[in-house]
């Protein structure tokens, strides 16, 4: 008896010791990643995390949901401060500059140095690349991108006398389609003013000629005229127009007020699109947002970006990971899962995604508006300047103050904070 | 060896709270009187430069002005709500226990859900409030999304949540109180009113006094329904002191200005304390 158990425990030291050196061989990898939109997400990310395991058997993933884009940001950069960092994370893509003053990511254009990968580099949609990319570098890669997009209610356009295949072309369009589609029970329009009030107003700022920040994230143009006058036309949308009401309006709840038919089109991330096509009771359409000198929207949502506090075999086994899971088969997947857009023109050639774009044709509509998109607002001392913005937003879509007083106080507050970056 | 021993035991519970307690004040106040470190930036001593920033940051004022305001509403309705409740459920009803689960209920969910519940109750059109109001011909109103019923909306829900949990109190106050007292009362021929006033109330003021102070400092660390309900705005009108630091310190990195700022809420909660155990003690009727 005691010569089994001797016999026991020796083969289960060496079993161990066989299975820490197996372990050892084993690059370990944490990555956080972020949802903000609805739908059964994390599942989608899971099944691609398992795909690449298994393909690359030397490779242990721990993919770590962690939140909303805040959260996500908050808890790697606690890691990372705790000494315990994540080698990757899918972050917002508008976080890139105060990531490199906290000096905490690589840029990809420092990894990826063979043909092969400065091939890759490029094979995204330029537009997708703008938020990820300054002094001169790439330092995120676009995984869950959106943009703005119009949904509305075709049986709405039917009743009110349009055409549900004309969905407004331009400002004047949206507002003379919105008066006929406003009634008692219904609104015409609305556009989001929480949560992102600066995403939507960087669409509005881009139609109208503008955009709301130099490319280098030291200079913001709050009050230049173009953009007073852009929103002046967001405000006058409720209290000139009547066609959307008045004070802020949730971006949460957004969705819902469009499923129960409480407004006939909406201003909301294409992130959303496989959630409305789910549960929409009645025929919707898609429509890229109207013009007023040319079309626009901001791009939004997150890119991965890969930590400096990480030695060169994880940063080569990150950058497998980012290859495998922004490929086009799998851009394919999460765009068809989603609703984002599938980042490379390849994606698209896909069979996949091809067959399901045929089939259901709103589902391209936010990638043809990337020929017309702009970065979404970024710079330096990014999250005061946004809040700055957002505060402007609301207190003139709040009757507190008008668009000019407002912009130009913010213009002026965002001048002190960049100040020393120039 | 005596005291040896004494200490010993006082060790665990001294090292806890010196390490998450008296460690943090005490960097935090440091902190406060240096710039914010990035990694281009190092950090250095700057005097009281971020207390003046701070005396002309309208955010601030503004968050400390709601903060004041909230909880100087929902401390004093919820006790007068609690014990109104507490005395209602008193009484011989009809499905007694019933009522009381249904007023204790709220104190169970977590804040993060009833944030998202009252979403729901609050949203235009869609909304629960609004479609009663719509129902009966009233104009409807946008709750979350006007500055001036903002900041009333989360007190409303504030309330909702927090009596029933004060209630539990009263209610086991109102157990204590002898029999007698009341069959005294009675024989005086006095009125319920008069009873209330002269019998309950000052024998409740102990449990009156406990609830305050919780309630009190318990609501300068209430945000959570921020998270959900406005994320402080529409432009601050709902925003609270707590929160503002939250986002200054994990949205805007600056954490010497929210070590600033948690300074003055720690210096509120102080002179709260000091308040409420110097003064109203003394006039409070023990037994």
């Amino acid at each position: 008896m005691l010569k089994l158990i001797k016999k026991v425990a020796i083969y289960s030291v060496i079993a161990a010791s066989l299975l820490t050196s197996a372990n050892a061989d084993k690059t370990k990898l944490t990555m956080y990643y972020p949802v903000s939109v609805g739908g059964p997400l994390t599942k989608i990310v899971d099944s691609m995390v398992y795909d690449f395991e298994k393909q690359n058997p030397d490779i242990d993933v721990k993919a770590i949901y962690a939140g909303n884009y805040n959260d996500a940001r908050i808890k790697s950069l606690a890691a990372l401060k705790a000494g315990e960092p994540a080698q990757l994370a899918v972050m917002f893509s508008i976080d890139v500059y105060d990531l490199i003053e906290q000096n905490a990511i690589v840029s990809f254009s420092d990894l990826a140095k063979s043909q092969e990968d400065k091939k890759w580099l490029k094979s995204f949609y330029p537009a997708l690349m703008e938020n990820g990319t300054t002094l001169g570098k790439v330092w995120g890669i676009p995984f869950q991108r959106s943009t703005i997009v119009m949904y509305y209610n075709k049986d709405a356009f039917k009743k009110a006398g349009l055409d549900p295949n004309k969905p407004p072309k331009n400002w004047d369009e949206m507002v003379s389609m919105g008066k006929k589609l406003t009634n008692d029970k219904q609104w015409g329009l609305m556009i989001p003013s929480t949560g992102y009030p600066y995403w939507m107003f960087g669409a509005l700022a881009k139609q109208n000629g503008e955009v709301l920040m130099n490319g280098e994230g030291t200079k913001t143009y709050f009050n230049n005229p173009k953009v007073i006058e852009a929103l002046q036309y967001w405000k006058d949308l409720s209290s000139k127009y009547k066609i959307m009401p008045e004070g802020t309006i949730e971006w949460g709840t957004l969705r819902k007020n469009f499923l129960s038919g409480k407004t006939a089109m909406m201003w909301h991330s294409t992130g959303n699109l496989t959630a409305v096509k789910k549960n929409a009771t009645f025929d919707f359409g898609v429509a890229m947002l109207p013009a007023k000198e040319m079309r626009g929207t901001p791009t939004g949502g997150g890119n991965f970006y890969i930590f400096k506090n990480t030695t060169a075999k994880q940063k080569e086994a990150s950058l497998k990971l980012i290859k495998f899971m922004t490929s086009p088969e799998n851009s394919a997947k999460w765009s068809i899962g989603t609703g984002y857009i599938g980042i490379s023109k390849a994606a698209y050639e896909t069979p996949a995604l091809k067959k399901y774009v045929e089939e259901f044709p709103p589902a391209k509509v936010a990638r043809d508006q990337l020929d017309f998109a702009t970065a979404e607002l970024s710079t330096y001392q990014t999250g005061r300047v946004r809040k700055i913005l957002d505060d402007s937003i609301q207190a003139v879509l709040t009757d507190k103050k008008s668009a000019k007083d407002a912009l130009n106080d913010a213009q002026n507050q965002a001048n002190r904070l960049l100040r020393d970056y120039k | 060896m005596r005291h040896v021993y004494g200490w010993l035991l006082l060790l665990p519970g001294f090292i806890l709270i010196v390490a998450f307690t008296h460690y943090p004040t005490v960097t935090t106040f440091i902190n406060s009187f240096f710039s914010n470190q990035t990694v281009l930036k190092p950090k250095r001593f700057i005097g009281l430069d971020n207390y003046e920033y701070m005396l002309h940051d309208p955010i601030f004022m503004q968050t400390l002005k709601n903060t004041l305001y909230f909880s100087l509403t929902t401390v004093p309705l919820s006790i007068m709500i609690a014990l109104a409740m507490a005395i209602f459920v008193q009484e011989k009803i009809k499905a007694r226990s019933i009522v009381r689960l249904a007023y204790f209920t709220p104190t169970i969910l977590p804040m993060v859900a009833v944030a998202n519940i009252w979403l729901f109750f609050y949203a235009p059109e869609i909304g629960l409030i609004n479609q009663v109001l719509h129902y009966f011909g009233f104009n409807e109103y946008n709750f979350l999304g006007d500055r001036d019923l903002v900041l009333g909306s989360t007190i409303v829900m504030t309330v909702w949540k927090e009596a029933g949990f004060f209630m539990i109190f009263y209610l086991a106050a109102l157990q204590g109180i002898p029999k007698e007292l009341y069959e005294a009362a009675k024989i005086e021929g006095s009125s319920p009113w008069t009873t209330f006033t002269k019998v309950t109330f000052p024998l409740l003021m102990p449990t009156t006094f406990f609830v305050m102070i919780n309630a009190l400092i318990n609501s300068f660390k209430m945000i959570d329904h921020l998270f959900i309900l406005t994320k402080g705005g529409p432009d601050n009108a709902s925003n609270l002191l707590l929160y503002y630091i939250y986002d200054v310190a994990f949205s805007f990195f600056d954490y010497s200005y929210a070590a600033t700022l948690t300074m003055v809420l720690l210096t509120i909660l102080i002179i709260i304390s000091l308040i409420q155990f110097g003064l109203i003690e003394k006039k409070i009727h023990y037994k």
